[in-house]
Formats: structure tokens, sequence, C-alpha cells
């Protein structure tokens, strides 16, 4: 009985951990895209909120979206309206429940799944059906376009995302997160120096799910005004705002426990509290990345978009698939 | 019976086509990248548009119109809001028609500085389209660049007339006696500020070092590339047929540059190339333009070195009248041909001022160039075409 109750309780205190923990990274990313970008273009970036450095910028603006006000168009589906940044939203929490940040079983990550990948990707496409409703509830011409091409784009990228992890799951013999990363911890270098054409196409997929530049047609600021979110104001917005920087943190971490081999790395003992420190520092050099992309590269166009994924990106995954099968086999 | 045969008919009609009804999206007013308040009409068929129809006259502010009721010296100020991004370079083609009325040509000095100052204009607008050329594919940081280095070039043309977008510098007959340099028929050699010359030198330089950075930037980008070759093409019969002008005329491989042919500035004292584009596509026009900017920065560099000394302002009566009679004088503007249409009836003002601007012109291929275009094309060939609203309307 007292187990049981101990089990619960840790898994909620678990699961709220999980749950704050994302708009703080969400507010953390969102300030480093800011002032990097500023960096990159020679400005200064925020720079009086809080005092130094403008590090309350983000607990400014969010501060300001609340105050705002909530406003839904009259022609709006006012409960889909309403749900959608919720949805969006939802995806990132969950996704982070089978995150392991350290080898402890009990203390290390909320749940470790047998189908931990399987769920990471199955639940990280969760955000793209807010996005579709949000897109098809507003009542806008340019949000239902934008809905709509980040349903063809989910569709389109689903599949190099699941068939480049595969070869991770071949080689470590297991889809549990926990087990991935042992496996890597164990052999003592991480997945990418043999799946690195998978960890390309991985992270190249991942820009795409996470509809930022080159692939963020369902934004597209210069064509369709704000894609999904034109209509959006206030708190709602601030979810989807929110959402996209903890959105790439959890990708960004699926990639770093897959690929990077997650909290270890080499003559490290994967068992003290320096493990999350070398995961989330394996995690800020991916979301550098994706940053630094973000403001170099313009936009795809849709059918350049579909062409990548359909006639490279699926084709490339499925030989890496074979070739690693074969040689797991051979070797 | 009636309810089975309508049901019957309409399989038909499914299983003959399945055609859905095109969606009407209206592209701005208000929208990001219409560059100020056009309005497309567009049919679209998801991505692809069938029918686009732009709406333009969000802007008039009826210049020419207003210029009946003014005088010479007071049109100047409103016509160089026409094309606001190049301010200067509208002065200069109706200062040019109002003095060849006049019988008065301006002195070689101010025809200098004229032209030093509408290079700078056209170096300036063509900046702004490097920034937001790219911003319009998505790529921000382009940007920051460009309006950077235009930020020198607008120094200089603010240290010489005051203005940084409205310089209102041009007279009849020359140009402004500048600010405490006192009567400049007496000290010819302070018309310009001290240091205006070893400045212009340096910034031509960093222009140039802006060029190369901004084509490292931009031109060896995969995306750019992908997004630019081959859209938007536009044959040069057909540009030629819409009155398009300019580096998208240019662009499409005619080397007509008014610069060359026409002699409202001294261009002919000065040695510098027309870049032509190959396949009119809106690459080409994307890469006339940094070639124009690198040819203005040869211009003006030349042009400081030989600046001729000789007053700013050739003799004209206090109150400004101008024969009867009328002409037509049409210049190299950056966004293309411009042209003023002077009748004058030997009033104060003009009897009847046409302005013949560039964007406008430049604007009505849309229509032909975006029909069955993809959506996301239209801001790649909008953007290429580098109008501005101000211009259109006037």
């Amino acid at each position: 009985m007292t187990f049981e109750l101990t089990f619960w309780w840790l898994l909620a205190i678990k699961l709220a951990v999980a749950a704050a923990v994302v708009p703080v990274i969400g507010m953390v990313i969102g300030y480093a895209e800011m002032k990097l970008s500023a960096h990159m273009q020679s400005r200064v970036g925020p720079y009086f909120a809080g005092g130094r450095f403008g590090w309350a910028q983000l607990i400014a603006d969010g501060v300001k979206f609340i105050q705002k006000e909530d406003i839904i168009p009259d022609e709006a589906d006012r409960p889909v309206f309403k749900w959608a940044p919720a949805l969006v939203m939802l995806g990132t929490m969950a996704l982070l429940v089978i995150v392991p940040l350290h080898p402890s079983s009990r203390y290390g990550i909320v749940r470790d799944l047998e189908v931990g990948i399987f769920y990471a990707l199955a639940i990280s496409s969760v955000s793209t059906i807010g996005v579709l409703m949000a897109g098809w509830s507003s009542a806008n011409k340019y949000s239902m376009i934008g809905g709509l091409r980040a349903a063809g784009q989910l569709i389109a990228y689903e599949l190099p995302l699941v068939l480049a992890t595969v070869g991770v799951v071949i080689q470590a013999g297991t889809m549990s997160m926990q087990g991935i990363v042992s496996a890597q911890v164990a052999q003592g270098w991480p997945f990418v120096l043999t799946q690195f054409i998978g960890f390309a196409i991985f992270m190249i997929a991942t820009l795409a799910e996470l509809t930022r530049l080159p692939f963020d047609m369902p934004i597209a600021e210069s064509e369709l005004v704000m894609g999904y979110v034109t209509e959006y104001s206030g708190f709602r917005f601030l979810f989807f705002f929110l959402a996209e920087f903890a959105n790439m943190f959890s990708m960004s971490v699926i990639a770093a426990t897959l690929f990077l081999g997650g909290y270890g790395l080499w003559g490290i003992n994967p068992d003290t509290l320096l493990s999350p420190i070398i995961l989330f520092a394996k995690v800020g050099i991916l979301v550098f990345l994706m940053i630094w992309l973000r403001w170099t590269l313009p936009r795809l166009r849709e059918d350049q978009l579909q062409t990548l994924a359909w006639k490279w990106l699926i084709p490339i995954s499925i030989v890496n698939i074979i070739v690693t099968a074969v040689l797991k086999v051979v070797l | 019976m009636d309810r089975t045969l309508a049901h019957h008919l309409s399989e038909a009609a499914v299983s003959v086509e399945l055609e859905t009804e095109g969606m009407t999206l209206n592209i701005g007013p208000q929208h990001p990248s219409t560059h100020g308040v056009l309005r497309l009409v567009a049919t679209v068929d998801g991505e692809r548009a069938t029918n686009v129809r732009p709406v333009i006259g969000y802007m008039h502010r009826g210049y020419e119109k207003l210029s009946e009721v003014r005088t010479y010296p007071q049109i100047i100020t409103i016509i160089n809001r026409i094309d606001w991004v190049s301010g200067f370079a509208n002065e200069v083609p109706f200062v040019v028609a109002a003095e060849r009325l006049m019988g008065v040509e301006a002195p070689p000095r101010a025809q200098w500085i004229r032209l030093v100052l509408t290079e700078m204009a056209r170096i300036s607008s063509h900046l702004v389209f490097m920034a937001s050329y790219p911003l319009e594919l998505g790529a921000a940081t382009p940007l920051f660049f460009a309006l950077r280095e235009r930020e020198r070039v607008l120094d200089l043309l603010e240290s010489v007339t005051g203005g940084r977008f409205h310089p209102n510098f041009n007279r009849l007959g020359g140009v402004k006696p500048v600010y405490a340099a006192g009567p400049t028929t007496k000290k010819a050699g302070m018309d310009i500020p001290s240091g205006f010359l070893a400045e212009t030198r340096d910034a031509m330089t960093k222009v140039l070092a802006t060029c190369d950075e901004i084509e490292n930037l931009v031109a060896g980008n995969e995306v750019f590339l992908a997004r630019t070759k081959g859209v938007g093409i536009m044959p040069v019969d057909v540009a030629a047929s819409y009155g398009v002008s300019g580096p998208n005329l240019r662009a499409s491989g005619a080397g007509f540059d008014l610069r060359k042919v026409s002699d409202y500035l001294p261009y002919g004292d000065f040695d510098f190339d027309i870049p032509v584009g190959r396949n009119g596509d809106c690459w080409d026009r994307w890469w006339v333009r940094l070639e124009e900017i690198r040819q203005s920065a040869r211009i003006i560099t030349q042009a400081i070195d030989g600046l001729p000394s000789s007053p700013l302002q050739a003799k004209v009566p206090r109150i400004i009248k101008v024969p009867a009679g009328e002409t037509y004088v049409r210049a190299e503007n950056p966004k293309g041909e411009m042209g003023y249409h002077l009748v004058s009836l030997g009033g104060l003002g003009p009897y009847r001022l046409k302005i013949r601007s560039a964007s406008f012109s430049n604007l009505s291929i849309l229509p032909w160039i975006l029909e069955n275009a993809l959506v996301p094309d239209f801001i790649a060939i909008m953007g290429s075409l580098d109008f501005v609203l101000g211009d259109v309307d006037r």
C-alpha cells in the first residue's frame, strides 16, 4: 500500500516537473533565439527588460500576452479554436515523459516505456493536429492554407523521421529510450558515428515537423501573414509561441538521446548528477544548430519540400536501414 | 424521380472530372509583402492561382493635379515623394524638363552633384531591394546587412541635402546652395560639406565590399537559387509590350538604359557597364540590381574624382515663370524609366504635369506573369519586380 502511494506520488511529482519544464525551457530557448539572431544580424537584441542583457524579455512578453484581450473571430468554430493551442502544447509536454535524464529508472525518467521511440514519434505528431485545428477553425483563408500546408508537411516528413530512427533501433536492439542510451554508454560511442545519415535525415525532418525555416511554409509571414496563428491573440498566441520553442527542445532531446548518446559522455560515470547537464549541453548544441539555420536560410516552396521528402529523404533512409540491418547481421 | 436524376447527374459530373470551385484569396491591401497597399484578387485552386487581378489606387495622392496649383519650386517637394525609396532621382527629370523650357542649363558642377546624388539614390533603392527580397523569401538576415550599408549612403545624402528620404535639393537652374557655405557664386568650393569627397570614396569601397558579402550570403544559398531560378520568367518582347523598364527589362536581356541614350545628366562622361540578364527570371532581376549597385559605385567614384568647379546655380529670375511650351524628359530611375510631360502656359506653375512612373508599368505585367503561378511564387515574383506603391499610384 505504501509502495503504491509513493509510486503515484512520485509519478505526480515527475509529471508536474515535466509540465513545468515546458514553459521555462520555452522561455530560455526563446531568449536564446532572440539574442543569437540579434548577434547574427548585427543587432543587440533584448536589452532593457530585467536590467542586464534583457534576461526578463520573455517573462515581460508573457505578461504582456496574458494581459491582452482574447479575441475569437465571429465565424470561428469556437471549441476547436479554443482547444487547438492546448493540443499543440500537449504534444510537447507528453514528449518529455520518456526522456531519460539519468540512468536511475526511478528518478531519472518519468516512465521508461518499452516502445519509447514509437511513443515519441506518435506523440510528436499530435501537435500537428492542433495546428490543423487552428488553421481550420479560424475561418480565415490564410489560416486554412497554413493548416493544410502543415498537414501535408506532417505526412511527408513523418515517414523519414520514423525511418531515420529505425537504424538506431536496429543497432541498439531496443526501442526503450533508457535502453538506447545505455547501449551507447556501454559501447562508449554515440550512434551518430555509424548512423550519421540517419541523424542528418532526422534533423531535417525535425525542422520540417517543427515548421521552422527553411520549412516554415505553414507560417510563412511574407505569404500567409502568419499562417495558422493569424487569428490568435493574447494567451492563446502565447501557447503557440512557447510551444514552438518547447518543441524545439523536445525534438532536440529525442535526437540527442537517440544519436548523441543522451546523458552519456566518454569517460564520465553516467550515474552522477552530471548526466542531466551533459544531456542539456547536447540539446543546446542541436538547438543552436536549428536557430543558426533559421536565420540563414530562405524558405523552400511547398512542392520543393515534398520533392525533398519523397524523392530524397525517404529513399536514402530506406537504403540506410537496409545497410544497417545487413551489417548488423554480418558483423 | 427528380432526386435520383440529380443524383445521377452529380455522380456523372464527379466521374468526369473532380472540379472544385476556386477560392478567392484577397492578398492585401494590408499584407506583409505587397510593398505597401497593393491588393491582389487571386482565384486560387489549392496553391495554384488561376487568375490574378491587381487592384491599385489605395495610395493615390493626386500629385499630377496638385502640381497644377503649385509653383515650380513647390512641386519639387512633392515629386520626391513619388518613389520615396529614391526621392532624389525623382526630382531630376522634372527639373531638367523645366530648365529646358526656360532655356537654362545647370552649371556643370551642379549637374555632376545631381548625378552623384542620383546614383546614391540608386544604390539606396537597390539596397532596399537587396534587403527586402530575401526577407520575402524567408531569410531575415540579409535585411540587416543591406540596410546597414544603406545607412552610409543615406548619411552622405543627408550631409549634402539635409534630408534622408526627401532631399528637395534641386533648384531650377542648379542645386541648392548648402547652408552655411555662403553665397555659392562667390565661394564655389564650399558648396558640399567638407570631407564629403573622402567619405564618399570610403563609403563606395564599403558598398562594394557589402555587395560581395551579400553575394556570398544570398547567391551562394541553394534554397535561394531554388526559389528564384526559372521562376517568373519574363521574355523580353512581353516585357517590352507591357512597358516594363529599368532593371526588370534589362534582366530579360534588353541592354536598354536611358543613362546611355538620353542626356538629362552628363552620363556620357563616365565609364560604366550595363548589366544584362539572360533568362529574365527572378534570379536575373536580383543579379542585375546587385551589379547595378557596383556600377553606380563606379560612377560615383569617377564623379568625385573629377568634380568640375563652377557655380552651383545658373542665372534665373527671382520669380520663376516657365515660358509656354511642352516637353517630355525621361530618366533612368532606380525602378525604371520615369518621365515628366510638362505643359506650361507661361505661368508660375505647370498647366499640366503627366508623370510616367516606372512602377506603374512594371506592375501592369502582374496578371500575365502571375497566371498559373504558385502562391509562394507570387511573393517571389512580386518582390523581384521591385515596385513601390507610391510610385504606382502617385
